[in-house]
């Protein structure tokens, strides 16, 4: 895989998940969202976009979109994406390190095999 | 309904809308990006070239539109849900995003991709099973 590959990729996994977690930081500082008329859906996106941890987490989503660009200029996207799922290890140690979450055995079981499966897609890639 | 079953009803409706916009987006954005082609160097003017290239193409833009639709579902279920649940649980859109690929794309997806991508669903499934939240709001 050339430089460039590795760069997209690491960017689009490490920064947008990175970016994910702020965003998940900053719905649960907004709390439950019950109504979802949409006038009420409007408003919560307003009060989400009043903490700093959406704008971090909108950045680092930005940075992450536009190596997903780059990447699905280069390779097709039944790759791209999927290999993308890597991101879900990070995204369960996140959760429990940054975010307090309780990661149950069977959810890190999932998140495994869903690496595994992540992996045969990039093997597979012909 | 129970409050539980509630809760799960609304999850899953929402995972449902990532599901679909998330795959139509990037496939959009790939039938987009094929047509502006690669960044040919990391030169200022090339790179200047490669934005104004993308962000004039109306298929992007559908596929971003798309992307939103995909990002404020996201945002909604992560004011209740788990991210470690969350991010897990919308990975159907694996086999979604493939299977437009194969069908709108004409790309070529070998038996091993699609194995791997039906693993990525039994992991999917499983972590589905889990609770949805674990922590206070």
């Amino acid at each position: 895989m050339l430089l460039r590959e590795t760069i997209f990729y690491l960017m689009i996994v490490v920064i947008g998940t990175g970016g994910e977690l702020c965003v998940t930081r900053a719905m649960k500082t907004i709390g439950e969202v019950t109504d979802f008329r949409p006038a009420s859906i409007f408003r919560v996106v307003i009060r989400a976009m009043k903490v700093g941890w959406m704008w971090l987490g909108l950045a680092q989503m930005t940075l992450a979109f536009f190596a997903l660009l780059g990447m699905l200029s280069l390779e097709n996207v039944s790759l791209v994406i999927p290999v993308s799922a890597l991101s879900y290890a990070i995204g369960a140690l996140g959760g429990k390190f940054f975010l307090g979450e309780r990661v149950t055995k069977q959810r890190w079981a999932g998140v495994l095999l869903v690496c595994v499966g992540v992996a045969l897609v990039f093997i597979g890639k012909g | 309904m129970t409050p539980a079953g509630g809760l799960r009803v609304k999850t899953y409706l929402l995972i449902s809308l990532m599901a679909l916009f998330g795959p139509l987006g990037d496939v959009l954005l790939s039938k987009g990006m094929k047509r502006v082609g690669p960044l040919s160097s990391w030169a200022p003017a090339d790179i200047l070239r490669f934005f104004q290239a993308t962000f004039t193409s109306s298929i992007v833009w559908l596929g971003i539109g798309s992307l939103f639709t995909f990002l404020i579902a996201y945002m909604l279920v992560l004011s209740w849900a788990d991210f470690s649940y969350v991010q897990p649980a919308s990975s159907m859109a694996y086999g979604v995003v493939a299977f437009l690929g194969y069908l709108l794309l004409r790309e070529t997806v070998s038996t091993l991709r699609w194995v791997g991508i039906a693993i990525i669903c039994a992991g999917v499934f499983i972590v589905g099973h889990t609770s949805p939240r674990t922590t206070e709001c």
